[in-house]
C-alpha cells in the first residue's frame, strides 16, 4: 500500500454515534507523515472523540482507520498495545499518575518498554523535563502542580519514548502566555527535529494555525473545510469564514439543538 | 405522562438484559485480567504493594473485630452453657463458630467494606481522571498493570485475614472465658482440640474465605473499572461494591455451608 507510507493516519468513511447523536458522518481525514495537522472546530464537535478513535479507545460504528498502514479494527489486543507505543498522546487533563512523582511519571513508559539502565533513564527524563521547562519540578507530586504544569509534564511523558506520532488534545488551554509561546514552538520543533507526525486538536485558532502544515475544520459531524492555514483564512465558504473569524452568527450554530426559545420561556416544551 | 403496564414490563426486561450484559462484561474482564501474561518485569513488586494496601491495611479492623466477636461469643456461650453445667464446651463452641462461619463471613464483610470499597473508589477515580486511558495510550494494558495485582492481592489476603480473625477471636474467648469467668483452662482447650477437625472445619473455612475473597475482589475491581467516570458514578460504584459483595457473601455462605456441612 504505497499511500500508507506517505500517510501516517488514514481515516475512511468514519461514522460514529453517541446514543442518538451523530458525532461523525462518513468522515475522511488523512494525516501525512512528518507534518503537523491541526484539527479544529467548535466545542462538542467530537475532536477529542476523534483522537480516541485513532487510539482505538473507541471503535467506529462504520468506516476504517489505518495507523501506519495497519487497520486498527483487525488488531488483536496485544497488537493494539504494540501499535499504541508508536503514538504519544497528551490528554486534556494531563492524566498524570497521581501516585507517582513527576520524575516517575516521565520515566514510566521508559521503565515499561525499555531495558535502559537507571542513569540513562535519569538522563532522558531530565532532558524531556528540560524541554518543557520543568526539570526543577522533578520531585514534586502531580497534586502539587498547577493545571498548566500538569499538562507540560504529561507532554514530557508523551514524548519520553520518542513516538512516531504525538496527539495533542487542547495543549494550549490554561497556559500562561509565556508557556503557551514555548509550547507552540516546542510542538513544531519536536515535529521537525524528531521527524514525527503531530495531530493538534484545539480551538485556539492563531496558535494552531501558526504551527500547522494542514488544517481540518470539523463541525456538524463532517469536515467543513480543509487546507493549508492561509487558504482556509481566505476561504469563501461561509462556515469556514465564521469559524476562522470567530463570528457567533452564521451557518454553524452556537446553540446546542433546542426547541424554540420563546416557546420554552412561555411554558412550552423545554427539552 | 403516566407509565403504562407495557412500559413497566419493557423497563423490567431492559433491566434484566442490562444485568446479564454486565455479568458477561465482568466475566470477560476477569478472564482478560488474570489469564494473560503480564509482560512487565516488576509484577511481583506491584503485587506486594497491593498486598500491603489491601491486606496489611485491613489488619487493624479485622483483628479488633475478631477480638470483640470472640469475647462476646465466649460470654454468651458461657451464660447459656453454665445452666447445663457444660461451660467447658465454650472453647469448642467458639472455635467451631469462628472457623466454620464467623471467621470467613465476618472477615469478608469487613473486607468488602474496608478494602473492596477502597479498590472500587481508587480504580473509578483513575478512570475519571483519564489515568487508565493514558496508560492504554502508553501501550500498557491497565487490566494487567492495575487490575491483576489488585485482584490477586485480594484473593491472597482474604484467607489470611480470616485465619487471623479466627485466631484472635479464640484468644478473645480465652481472655473472657478462662481469665475472667474462670473456665478451667485444660478443659477449654481440650474440648476445642477434640472437636475441631483440620479438614472439615479449618479446611472448609479456608475454602470459604478463598471463595469470598475471589468474589469480593472481583466485584470491587470490576465496579471500579466499569464505573461511570463522574464523581456520582464513582460514588454509586462504591456503594454497589459493598451491597453486591455483602449479598454475594451471605448467599454463597449458605450454598457452601449446605455443600460442606449439610446432607447435599
Amino acid at each position: 500500500m504505497t499511500e500508507a507510507s506517505d500517510n501516517f493516519i488514514e481515516i475512511r468513511g468514519l461514522t460514529f454515534h453517541r446514543g442518538d447523536r451523530t458525532i461523525f458522518n462518513n468522515v475522511d481525514i488523512t494525516i501525512p507523515r512528518g507534518k503537523v495537522v491541526g484539527i479544529m472546530g467548535p466545542s462538542g464537535t467530537g475532536k477529542t472523540t476523534l483522537l480516541r478513535l485513532i487510539g482505538r479507545q473507541l471503535r467506529p460504528d462504520s468506516g476504517q482507520i489505518f495507523v501506519d498502514g495497519q487497520n486498527l479494527d483487525l488488531l488483536s489486543r496485544e497488537e493494539l498495545f504494540r501499535t499504541r507505543r508508536k503514538m504519544g498522546m497528551l490528554f486534556q487533563s494531563g492524566a498524570l499518575f497521581t501516585d507517582l512523582s513527576v520524575f516517575e511519571n516521565v520515566a514510566f513508559p521508559l521503565r515499561i518498554h525499555t531495558k535502559l539502565a537507571e542513569p540513562m533513564i535519569r538522563d532522558i527524563v531530565f532532558m524531556k523535563l528540560e524541554a518543557v521547562g520543568l526539570r526543577g519540578a522533578w520531585s514534586l507530586m502531580p497534586a502539587e502542580l498547577s493545571g498548566g504544569m500538569n499538562r507540560r509534564v504529561a507532554l514530557a511523558r508523551a514524548i519520553a519514548l520518542d513516538p512516531a506520532m504525538v496527539m495533542y488534545d487542547e495543549p494550549f488551554v490554561g497556559q500562561d502566555p509565556i508557556a503557551m509561546g514555548v509550547l507552540v514552538k516546542l510542538i513544531r520543533m519536536l515535529n521537525d527535529a524528531l521527524k514525527i507526525t503531530s495531530v493538534v486538536v484545539s480551538h485556539d485558532l492563531n496558535e494552531t494555525a501558526s504551527i500547522s502544515d494542514y488544517l481540518y475544520l470539523i463541525a456538524d459531524g463532517e469536515v467543513i473545510g480543509q487546507g493549508e492555514p492561509d487558504s482556509l483564512m481566505n476561504s469563501d465558504d461561509s462556515r469556514v469564514k465564521q469559524f476562522m473569524n470567530g463570528l457567533s452568527d452564521g451557518p454553524v450554530p452556537f446553540h446546542y439543538p433546542a426547541p424554540d426559545y420563546k416557546k420554552a420561556l412561555l411554558g412550552g416544551e423545554v427539552g | 405522562m403516566s407509565i403504562g403496564i407495557l412500559d413497566r414490563v419493557a423497563q423490567l426486561g431492559r433491566f434484566g438484559l442490562d444485568q446479564i450484559q454486565s455479568i458477561g462484561r465482568a466475566g470477560v474482564f476477569l478472564i482478560l485480567a488474570i489469564f494473560s501474561r503480564a509482560g512487565f518485569s516488576n509484577r511481583f513488586s506491584l503485587l506486594t504493594q497491593q498486598l500491603y494496601s489491601v491486606g496489611v491495611m485491613s489488619l487493624i479492623i479485622v483483628t479488633v473485630s475478631g477480638l470483640f466477636i470472640g469475647m462476646v461469643l465466649a460470654l454468651q456461650g458461657y451464660n447459656i452453657l453454665i445452666r447445663y453445667g457444660s461451660e467447658d464446651a465454650v472453647g469448642q463452641m467458639v472455635a467451631l463458630s469462628l472457623l466454620r462461619e464467623l471467621g470467613p463471613v465476618v472477615t469478608a464483610l469487613l473486607f468488602a467494606g474496608r478494602a473492596g470499597s477502597a479498590l472500587t473508589a481508587e480504580i473509578g477515580l483513575m478512570k475519571t481522571t483519564e489515568q487508565l486511558s493514558s496508560m492504554e495510550m502508553i501501550g500498557v494494558d491497565p487490566l494487567k498493570r492495575v487490575i491483576a495485582p489488585r485482584f490477586w492481592a485480594g484473593v491472597i489476603s482474604m484467607p489470611l485475614l480470616a485465619a487471623i480473625f479466627s485466631l484472635v477471636g479464640i484468644l478473645g474467648a480465652v481472655m473472657v472465658g478462662v481469665d475472667w469467668l474462670g473456665i478451667y483452662e485444660g478443659s477449654f482447650w481440650s474440648s476445642m482440640q477434640a472437636s475441631v477437625s483440620l479438614v472439615a472445619d479449618i479446611g472448609n473455612g479456608l475454602i470459604k474465605s478463598l471463595v469470598f475473597g475471589f468474589v469480593v475482589t472481583w466485584i470491587a475491581v470490576f465496579q471500579g473499572y466499569d464505573a461511570i467516570p463522574t464523581s456520582e458514578g464513582v460514588s454509586r460504584a462504591t456503594t454497589r461494591t459493598v451491597v453486591y459483595s455483602s449479598l454475594a457473601i451471605l448467599g454463597l455462605d449458605f450454598i457452601l455451608t449446605a455443600v460442606m456441612f449439610g446432607e447435599l
